[in-house]
C-alpha cells in the first residue's frame, strides 16, 4: 500500500531532477541563516556553485555543537510570525537544541508519516495508541499528527501507567501501539501477568532507540503483531524519516526529502552504497530550520538495491554511534548531561557514579550513587529521604529520565586519575 | 474589536435562535437514527425531534450526566462509524472506569475552532508565542489548547506541565507571549520567577495568561496583574464538551459560550427547571455541533448563572459567571477533576489497607496538594520501616494511575480515622480560592 | 536451635503525633507489663516502635484489642563488656561471620552492655555467634 505511490517510488533521473531542484531552493533558504551565509563565504563558495547533486561535497558539514551556538533562534530561516510550532531536543549540556516549523513543516511532517504508516499497512478504521511523551519532544506530537493525517483514531496515551495503556487497548479495541521497543517487551509481560486479550493489535510501529531482531521475534510472538522500526530525529523534524516497509529488511528513508551520505566518520570522505559510516541528511523539504550536511553520528549503511516492495535503496538497521550519546527509553541523554545536571544539585558534588541498567522489566533504569556530602549530613532519617527525592525529580525534570538513588559513604566510589568515566552503560541489547 | 469569525460572533438574537435550532434539530434527526442510547432516552422520555419545533422546545429532551458516560464506557455513546474516529481523550470517573469521549476530523476542526476564536478573544493573534502549560496526551487541556493556538497561526510551544525554571527559561529564551495553563501553575510560575531573579515586565514579552481547568477569581486576576503586568484571562470547558474552548473577552466580564457551537442553560439542580439569567443553578450545555459524541442537556455539575445584559465587545452569544461552586462532591486538584468514589475504588486495590481513608486538600505554598490518610489493617504491620515505606509508595502509586494526579499518602494507624455513621465526610478541603 | 536465646520483640505502629509516646506508655502501665528496652525508628510521618517487655503476650494481647497494628520479631541480645572497645569486639566478630545486622540498639544491663540485634535468620545467627565466643543474653532475662 502506498500514500503516494508516485513519490514513494520515484527513480533515477526524474529522481535526480527533484533532489536536485529541491536542493537548490534549500540551498537558497540557508541563505537567510548567518551560520550559512558565514560558512558559504569562509569556504568561498556561492550558492550558483552547487549545480549537481555531487556538488553537495562541496559544503561543509553541519553538526549538533553548532545548532546549541545557535540558542535559541540563530538557525530560523523565516520570520517568527511565519513559525507555527517550536519543540526542543537534548543537547550535550545546559540548553536544549530548538527546532521550529511552519505551518507548511508541519503539514510536510504529517505527509511523511503518513506514508510510512501507510507502508505498515495502517489506514482509517485503525485504533492507534501512541505511548510516547508528548509536549516538547517530537515523538508524542509527530506520531500523532501522522496517524491523524492517514485517518486511524489516535489514543494519545502518552508515557506511563502501564496497566491503564493495556485496558484501553484492551476497550478501544486498539490495533496498532506507538512506543520504543524496550516499552512495548515491558507492556507484554505487564499484560500476560493480567491475563490481558490484546488480541486487537496487529501492527506495532518501535522507535527511538536502537532494537535487536531476538527483539522482534520477542515481540512479534508474544504481542502478536508485526512490527516496524522507526526512526528520526528532531532535527529533521523528528520520528518518521527512516521506517520498514513489510520486507523487514532495513529502513526506507524518503529520498524525495532527504538527501543521504554515508561518511566515514573520522576523515569525513563520502562511502559508497553497501559501506557502514555515519549518516548525513540533507532535508530537501525544511523551510522553518533548513540545515546542510547534517551529522547524525548514527551509524548505518545505504543498501545498493532497490527494495522489491518497489520503493528506492533502504538504510541498514541502526547499530550504533559516533559520539557517546546514550538513548534510555527512547530519550536522548548525553553523559556530559547527566554530569552538568548532578553537578548543579550543591548535596552532590563531585563524587557519583551513574549505572544504566536494563532491568528484569525490560526498561532501562538509572542506578545513581552518590556519595553523602559531610556539609550535608544532618542525622536525620527523613533527610536522606528529601535529599533522594530531590535527586531524582531533578533528573526527571530536567532530562525526563526516572532514577534510583542510593545514598554511599563518604570516600567509597572509585576516584579516577585522568579523564574520569562516571556514566556507564552495563545494558545488554 | 478583532474577531476570528465576526459573522458567527456578533449574528443578531433572533437569526441566532434560527440557526440553532437548525443544528440541533440536525442533530437530533442524526442521533435518534444513529444512537441506541440517544433513541431509547428519547423514547422514556417520550420525546421524538419532530416535537422539536424551536430552540426553546430543547426543555422537552431529558438530560444526560456523568453516570450515563460511565454506564456506557467505552463506546456506547459514539454515534458514528469507526473509520471515522480520529481520536479518544480519557478523564476520569466516578468509579474505575475513566471516562472516554471520542472525536471525528470534524470534532477536532470545531473544537480548534472554538478555541482559535476564544484566543482571539483575549486579544491573541498570529504574531503571538504562546506557551501550553497543560498536560498534553489524555487530558484534554494540552492538545485542545494546541490544536487552537496552531489554526490561530501562532507560534505554539508544546511545553506540557513541569520543570518550572525551564518553562521559565523558555519564556525569555523564545520570547513566549502568552501563557496557557491552571491559575495556580501560573502563581507557582511567577513564583519561581521572582526567586530567580527574573522580572516578568522588564525580561520577558510575556503580556496574556490564558487560565482555567480549576475555579479562580478576580482577586488572583487581579493579583496576577499586579504582580506581573500580564492580563489574565479564563477559558473553560471540560472533556465531555470536547475540552476548554470558552473564554472571557477583553472587557472580562463573564466568559462567551459560542452560541452556534453551544446552547446553554441554567437550571435549578432539584426540580430540573431552567432558571432566566441572572440566576445561579447548575450549568447544562448542548453542543450543538459535535458528531462523534453528541452531548445533549449535559449537566456539568458547576454551580453558575448567565450574565444579564449585552457584552460591549459585541459578540452575541451568551456569557456564563465564574463557576461558584459544584453539586456534587467532585474535587478539582491541580486541573484534574478528582471523585472521592475514585479514590474509594483505587485504595481497594491495597489489601493491606481498612476501607477508612480520608482526603484532606491544602495549598502547598500556590500549588494544590491532596494528602490521603489510609488506615493499615493490623495483620499487615511489618518490622521493618523499608516495608512500611514501600507500601506507602505502592498506595501513592495506585492513586497516581487511577486519578492521574500525584497524592501523598499518610499511612496511619488502624482505627485511627473518623467512622460515620450515614453520610460519610472524608474530604476536608482547607483551600481558600 | 538455640531458642532460649531468642527474644520476642514488640514492633508496633505509631504515628509522630505529639501525644502518641504516652498513649502507648499508658498501655504498658494499665496491664501491668514492664519495660526492658525501647527503641523509635521513625520515617516519613509514622514510627515504629520497638520494645522487650517481661511479658510479650500479656503487652500484645493489650495492644491488639486496642486495634494497635503491632507483631513480634525476633531479635538477639549480645553482651557486651562494659569497658571502651566493648561494641568493637562485638561488631567485629559479628563482621568477620558475615552477618547483615538489620538495625540494632544498645542499652546498659546491671554490671554490662547489651546489644540488641535485629539480623535476617536468629536461629542461624544465634548458632554462629556463640561458636565464634560472642556471649548471648538469654531471653529467659528478659520475659518472665
Amino acid at each position: 500500500m502506498f500514500w503516494n505511490e508516485k513519490i514513494e517510488t520515484l527513480k533515477g533521473q526524474e529522481l535526480r531532477d527533484l533532489q536536485l531542484k529541491r536542493l537548490k531552493w534549500t540551498i537558497h533558504q540557508t541563505q537567510n541563516i548567518p551560520f550559512y551565509k558565514r560558512m558559504f563565504k569562509e569556504a568561498g563558495l556561492h550558492p550558483d556553485d552547487i549545480k549537481t547533486l555531487e556538488d553537495i561535497r562541496k559544503i561543509p558539514f553541519t553538526n549538533k555543537s553548532d545548532l546549541r551556538d545557535g540558542y535559541p533562534f540563530g538557525f530560523l530561516a523565516v520570520p517568527m510570525n511565519k513559525v507555527n510550532r517550536i519543540h526542543t531536543t537534548s543537547g550535550t549540556t545546559g540548553k536544549p537544541t530548538v527546532v521550529a516549523y511552519t505551518k507548511g513543516d508541519l503539514e510536510t511532517w504529517s505527509e511523511l508519516l503518513a506514508r510510512n504508516f501507510t507502508m505498515a499497512g495502517l489506514k482509517a478504521g485503525d485504533i492507534f495508541q501512541n505511548a510516547a511523551n508528548y509536549a516538547l519532544f517530537t515523538g508524542g506530537l509527530g506520531i500523532h499528527m501522522g496517524a491523524e493525517k492517514i485517518g486511524a483514531a489516535v489514543v494519545p496515551s502518552g508515557t506511563g501507567n502501564t496497566k491503564r495503556q493495556i485496558e484501553m487497548i484492551e476497550d478501544f479495541k486498539v490495533t496498532a501501539l506507538h512506543c520504543t521497543p524496550s516499552y512495548a517487551m515491558h507492556l507484554t509481560e505487564v499484560a500476560e501477568e493480567m491475563n490481558a486479550d490484546l488480541s486487537s493489535l496487529k501492527v506495532g510501529c518501535f522507535g527511538a532507540e536502537a532494537w535487536s531482531e531476538n527483539t522482534r521475534k520477542d515481540l512479534e510472538n508474544r504481542l502478536s503483531v508485526e512490527a516496524f522500526d522507526s526512526y528520526g530525529m528532531s532535527e529533521l523534524f523528528g520520528p518518521g524519516v527512516a521506517f520498514e516497509c513489510g520486507e523487514h529488511d532495513g529502513l526506507h528513508i524518503w529520498h524525495d526529502s532527504y538527501l543521504v551520505e554515508i561518511i566515514d566518520p573520522e576523515t569525513g570522505e563520502v562511502l559508497e552504497p553497501g559501506n557502514h559510516g555515519e549518516l548525513v541528511v540533507t532535508p530537501l523539504v525544511k523551510e522553518a530550520m533548513p540545515l546542510l550536511r547534517y551529522r547524525t553520528r548514527d551509524i548505518t549503511m545505504l543498501m545498493e538495491d532497490d527494495c522489491p516492495c518497489g520503493r528506492g535503496p533502504k538504510l541498514a538497521r541502526f547499530f550504533g554511534r559516533s559520539d557517546d550519546m546514550l538513548t534510555v527509553r527512547g530519550i536522548n541523554v548525553f553523559p556530559s548531561q547527566v554530569e552538568h545536571v548532578l553537578r548543579s544539585i550543591p548535596e552532590v558534588g563531585d563524587q557519583f557514579m551513574v549505572y544504566i541498567d536494563r532491568g528484569e522489566s525490560h526498561l532501562d533504569e538509572f542506578t545513581i550513587q552518590v556519595e553523602m556530602n559531610k556539609t550535608f549530613f544532618s542525622g536525620e532519617l527523613s533527610d536522606f529521604v528529601k535529599l533522594q527525592q530531590k535527586i531524582v525529580k531533578t533528573l526527571q525534570d530536567t532530562i525526563t529520565v526516572r532514577a534510583r538513588v542510593e545514598l554511599v559513604e563518604p570516600g567509597s566510589l572509585p576516584r579516577f586519575e585522568g579523564k574520569a568515566k562516571r556514566v556507564i552503560d552495563r545494558r545488554v541489547i | 474589536m478583532v474577531y476570528y469569525n465576526e459573522k458567527l460572533e456578533t449574528m443578531p438574537k433572533e437569526e441566532t435562535a434560527r440557526l440553532q435550532y437548525q443544528e440541533l434539530k440536525a442533530l437530533l434527526d442524526r442521533v435518534y437514527r444513529n444512537s441506541a442510547f440517544y433513541h431509547g432516552k428519547m423514547k422514556e422520555a417520550g420525546v421524538s425531534p419532530d416535537d422539536i419545533k424551536s430552540i426553546e422546545d430543547i426543555r422537552k429532551l431529558p438530560f444526560m450526566k456523568k453516570t450515563d458516560l460511565r454506564d456506557n464506557y467505552p463506546d456506547k455513546l459514539v454515534c458514528v462509524d469507526r473509520e471515522d474516529l480520529v481520536r479518544f481523550h480519557v478523564s476520569s470517573g466516578t468509579t474505575g472506569k475513566p471516562t472516554v469521549v471520542s472525536y471525528t476530523k470534524n470534532d477536532i476542526e470545531m473544537w480548534a475552532d472554538a478555541v482559535a476564536r476564544s484566543l482571539t478573544a483575549c486579544g491573541l493573534g498570529k504574531r503571538d508565542v504562546i506557551q501550553v502549560c497543560y498536560g498534553y496526551g489524555l487530558f484534554t487541556g494540552g492538545l485542545g489548547l494546541h490544536y487552537g493556538a496552531e489554526k490561530l497561526g501562532a507560534v505554539v510551544i508544546p511545553a506540557s506541565t513541569g520543570n518550572t525554571e525551564r518553562q521559565i527559561e523558555l519564556i525569555q529564551d523564545l520570547k513566549t507571549t502568552a501563557v496557557a495553563g491552571t491559575p495556580s501553575y501560573f502563581i507557582h510560575l511567577l513564583d519561581v520567577a521572582k526567586k530567580m531573579g527574573v522580572d516578568i515586565r522588564k525580561d520577558t514579552n510575556l503580556r496574556i495568561a490564558v487560565l482555567g481547568a480549576e475555579p479562580w477569581t478576580e482577586e488572583m486576576r487581579r493579583y496576577i496583574h499586579d504582580i506581573s503586568g500580564v492580563t489574565a484571562h479564563n477559558i473553560f470547558g471540560t472533556s465531555e464538551l470536547s475540552g476548554p474552548m470558552f473564554c472571557d473577552c477583553e472587557e472580562m466580564h463573564g466568559t462567551h459560550i459560542h452560541s452556534d457551537i453551544a446552547y446553554t442553560e441554567i437550571i435549578d439542580p432539584e426540580t430540573g427547571e431552567p432558571l432566566p439569567p441572572g440566576e445561579k443553578g447548575e450549568l447544562t450545555i448542548t453542543v450543538l455541533k459535535k458528531e462523534a459524541f453528541p452531548m445533549i442537556r449535559y449537566r456539568l455539575g458547576d454551580v453558575s448563572s448567565i450574565l444579564e445584559g449585552e457584552c460591549p465587545c459585541g459578540r452575541t452569544s451568551p456569557r456564563i459567571d465564574r463557576i461558584t461552586g459544584r453539586v456534587d462532591d467532585m474535587l478539582i486538584i491541580r486541573g484534574i477533576n478528582v471523585f472521592p468514589s475514585a479514590v474509594e475504588h483505587a485504595l481497594l486495590k491495597n489489601p493491606f489497607l481498612t476501607s477508612h481513608f480520608v482526603i484532606e486538600v491544602s495549598r502547598k505554598g500556590r500549588l494544590d496538594d491532596m494528602l490521603v490518610r489510609v488506615e493499615l489493617k493490623p495483620e499487615a504491620m511489618t518490622d521493618s520501616i523499608n516495608g512500611l515505606m514501600q507500601m506507602q509508595a505502592v498506595v501513592e502509586r495506585t492513586l497516581r494511575d487511577a486519578l492521574n494526579v500525584a497524592a501523598r499518602v499518610e499511612l496511619c494507624p488502624p482505627n485511627s480515622l473518623p467512622r460515620f455513621e450515614g453520610k460519610a465526610k472524608r474530604v476536608i478541603d482547607k483551600r481558600v480560592i | 536451635m538455640n531458642e532460649e536465646y531468642i527474644i520476642k520483640q514488640l514492633s508496633i505502629f505509631s504515628e509522630n503525633k505529639a501525644g502518641k509516646l504516652a498513649a502507648i506508655a499508658k498501655i504498658f502501665l494499665d496491664t501491668g507489663v514492664s519495660i526492658q528496652a525501647f527503641n523509635i525508628a521513625e520515617a516519613n510521618n509514622f514510627g515504629v516502635i520497638r520494645v522487650i517487655v517481661d511479658k510479650p503476650e500479656v503487652a500484645f494481647e493489650a495492644f491488639a484489642k486496642q486495634n494497635y497494628a503491632l507483631k513480634y520479631t525476633d531479635v538477639l541480645a549480645i553482651k557486651m563488656q562494659d569497658v571502651p572497645g566493648g561494641l568493637f569486639e562485638a561488631a567485629k566478630l559479628i563482621g568477620e561471620l558475615n552477618i547483615n545486622i538489620e538495625y540494632a540498639y544498645a542499652f546498659r544491663s546491671g554490671e554490662y552492655g547489651a546489644l540488641i540485634v535485629r539480623v535476617a535468620n536468629p536461629g542461624e545467627a544465634a548458632k554462629a555467634l556463640k561458636k565464634a565466643g560472642i556471649e548471648l543474653i538469654p531471653a529467659a532475662n528478659y520475659h518472665f
